[in-house]
């Protein structure tokens, strides 16, 4: 399925691995029950690992510097627990690397989701472009902060988005 | 069905007059005002709804957050800024929640919607332990403000009321705490059930304490540098607050005494429809949207259209909206108010029973809403009618009466004094009635006391509840007062005394 960053389609190096798969060599994307097999793996590549929407980002904090993405999880668009495990990654845990989502969430949601923190999107595919651009570029205002830092500019809390 | 925001209930003039174009236009000439102080149109066509909202946002308008699994309308004292017993202006801090929460990115996907209440004087107006998370502000050191919070009541299915998560909120802290709040709620929230999924189900699940635990784990955790509410942006929006400017009205009270005192049908209004306000010669008035055999909450286009007129001529241009489901004028001299009850009692707009038993709060009921088991609105009707002879409601005095047409209670019923909860029985409307409710600081909620009736039956039952109480009270004893002292039993007795 295409990969969405930066407004832009982009290639999906990462590989995800099913339960019962041998870990592959590459850049590997594990679920979390085979986090510290990942850890431990000799081969060569990046690791990334899968959260489920109830899995606390805590459990993650002595594995995150050693990993390179996070991948969250929308069984449907109106879960929205990912948007405070984004939040909370980036705020809390200062994670710096990827953060990816993937099932079911609306181009409605795009700009919430850049300001949560997350950086790559999983979209389906045949997805026209332009409609998540749109959403991205409609409402240029927002009031209160996000992990993008805006500056603040004007009355209130008001700050604005980039395009 | 539209639901249209009004921020804690205020709107200008220019802003009333536009939804009585759109009910003229658009809907069959009538709006309903909401228990969220919102207004919603029930006959408006999907395909018309772009045009709406364009009209809407000519007027800075909108109905984002009306509906869904987001932060709602922020509610609070249709009295903010007027009211004599207010220690500290509410709508400023609303303001800020209302800013901080529209299209919040994190929060707009929650397990369930969620509603904030705020209030400023000691007498809570506005129901603060009944909602997801109540505010009660007050004055702290160095003129900032500091806040009670509550947290997880709610009426619906599980009527619970609020506990106090803190005491003594810095204003500073304000927005980092909520976040926090609604963080934890997002996390844990249940999602499997929508009739599970409110913070009050978490609060109770976990207990008080260890909710309190995980707020305060993640409050510890966040840079709250972040979210610091900084004096300069309070001060930037308190600006926006700013009293209107009051003329010397010294002499308003002694005319108004005077006309009080020649016309005894507006002395009823006064006593029932205005509130005591900060400045000498002045007062609010509520306008009663509850005529006699009337629909509560409904108003008209020309009705709105005069709202919008009296509150240019009597109040500074500006209308709120209770959550009661009147209309109120914040600032009107009193020696002006006798003009003002002329025009308003010239167009339904008259009726003296703010506070009173035809008061009354109903929800759409099964006349508009897919989910009611009753009507809310007939019965509503033939209360309000059987209760008009303005002598008799004086003699009962404050009364709250609700009603719902289904357990969800949109209708508040469980924080009426008097309840009724429209049920189906085995295919029939019937209703059942609770008792001893209340939504103040003394908040509790009523208890139903027996079988459901039919809609005739119950309307009897109540004018046998009220007779008890007239019979039994105390001298200056309310309702709710005789209510507690004597328990449900001998009002149960005669409600399902037939004769």
């Amino acid at each position: 399925m295409p990969l969405l960053e930066n407004g832009q389609i982009v290639a999906d190096g990462w590989t995800l691995v099913q339960d019962d798969q041998v870990l592959p060599d590459g850049d590997i994307l594990v679920p979390l029950s085979r986090l510290s097999e990942g850890l431990g793996r000799n081969g060569k590549g990046r690791l990334g690992v899968v959260l489920t929407p109830d899995a606390r980002v805590e459990v993650l904090k002595e594995a995150l510097p050693r990993l390179d993405l996070v991948c969250l999880t929308f069984p449907i668009f109106r879960d929205g627990r990912a948007f405070t495990q984004a939040r909370s990654l980036r705020e809390h845990l200062h994670f710096a690397g990827a953060v990816r989502v993937t099932g079911h969430f609306l181009p409605d949601q795009y700009e919430f989701l850049l300001r949560c923190g997350v950086s790559q999107l999983v979209i389906p595919e045949q997805s026209d472009l332009t409609v998540w651009q749109k959403a991205h570029e409609r409402i240029t205002v927002a009031y209160q902060p996000s992990v993008l830092n805006e500056k603040p500019e004007g009355f209130g809390f008001r700050r604005f988005l980039s395009p | 069905m539209l639901r249209v925001a009004i921020p804690y209930g205020v709107l200008s003039a220019a802003q009333m007059r536009t939804l009585a174009y759109i009910a003229r236009r658009y809907d069959r000439d009538y709006g309903h005002f909401t228990t969220r102080q919102n207004i919603q149109f029930n006959w408006i066509r999907l395909e018309d709804t772009p045009d709406i909202l364009d009209i809407l946002a000519d007027a800075e308008m909108h109905a984002i957050q009306t509906s869904g699994n987001c932060i709602r309308n922020v509610t609070s004292d249709q009295f903010a800024g007027a009211a004599r017993d207010e220690v500290l202006d509410p709508r400023v801090h609303a303001e800020i929640l209302r800013q901080w929460s529209t299209l919040h990115p994190e929060f707009t996907f929650l397990p369930r919607k969620f509603k904030i209440a705020i209030s400023g004087s000691a007498q809570d107006r506005v129901a603060a332990r009944f909602h997801d998370i109540g505010l009660l502000a007050r004055p702290g050191d160095n003129g900032r403000a500091v806040f009670e919070v509550y947290v997880g009541g709610g009426l619906g299915r599980t009527p619970i009321v609020g506990v106090k998560l803190r005491d003594d909120l810095p204003e500073e802290d304000l927005i980092a705490y909520l976040e926090a709040v609604l963080r934890v709620y997002n996390a844990y929230g249940r999602r499997d059930n929508i009739y599970k999924a409110r913070i009050k189900i978490l609060v109770q699940a976990l207990g008080l304490d260890a909710f309190r635990d995980q707020v305060n784990a993640e409050f510890v955790a966040m840079d709250r540098s972040r979210y610091r509410l900084a004096p300069k942006v309070v001060e930037a929006i308190r600006a926006r607050f700013a009293s209107p400017v009051f003329e010397d009205a010294a002499a308003a009270a002694t005319q108004l005494a005077g006309q009080v005192k020649a016309d005894p049908a507006f002395a009823a209004w006064v006593g029932t429809n205005t509130h005591p306000h900060q400045r000498d010669g002045y007062c609010s008035v509520t306008i009663s949207c509850k005529p006699a055999g009337g629909i509560p909450g409904d108003v008209t286009s020309a009705q709105m259209d005069l709202l919008a007129d009296v509150a240019e001529q009597y109040s500074f241009g500006e209308l709120r909206i209770t959550h009661l489901q009147n209309v109120v004028l914040g600032h009107v001299r009193q020696d002006r108010l006798f003009a003002l009850w002329q025009v308003l009692a010239a167009n339904g707009l008259g009726t003296a029973n703010v506070g009173m038993i035809t008061d009354i709060i109903a929800c759409p009921g099964l006349d508009y809403c897919a989910l009611a088991n009753a009507r809310s609105i007939p019965i509503a009707q033939k209360l309000s009618q059987r209760f008009s002879n303005a002598t008799l409601q004086h003699e009962i005095g404050a009364l709250r009466l609700n009603i719902s047409g289904c357990i969800n209670a949109c209708g508040h019923h469980h924080a009426g004094h008097i309840g009724i909860l429209g049920v189906d029985k085995r295919g029939e409307e019937a209703f059942q009635i609770t008792l001893g409710g209340s939504a103040g600081e003394d908040a509790s909620i009523g208890q139903i006391i027996g079988s459901a009736m039919s809609e005739d039956e119950t309307v009897d039952a109540i004018a046998r509840i009220v007779d008890t109480y007239l019979v039994r009270r105390k001298p200056g004893e309310h309702f709710i007062e005789t209510c507690r002292r004597l328990g449900a039993a001998p009002f149960k007795d005669v409600a399902y005394a037939t004769a």
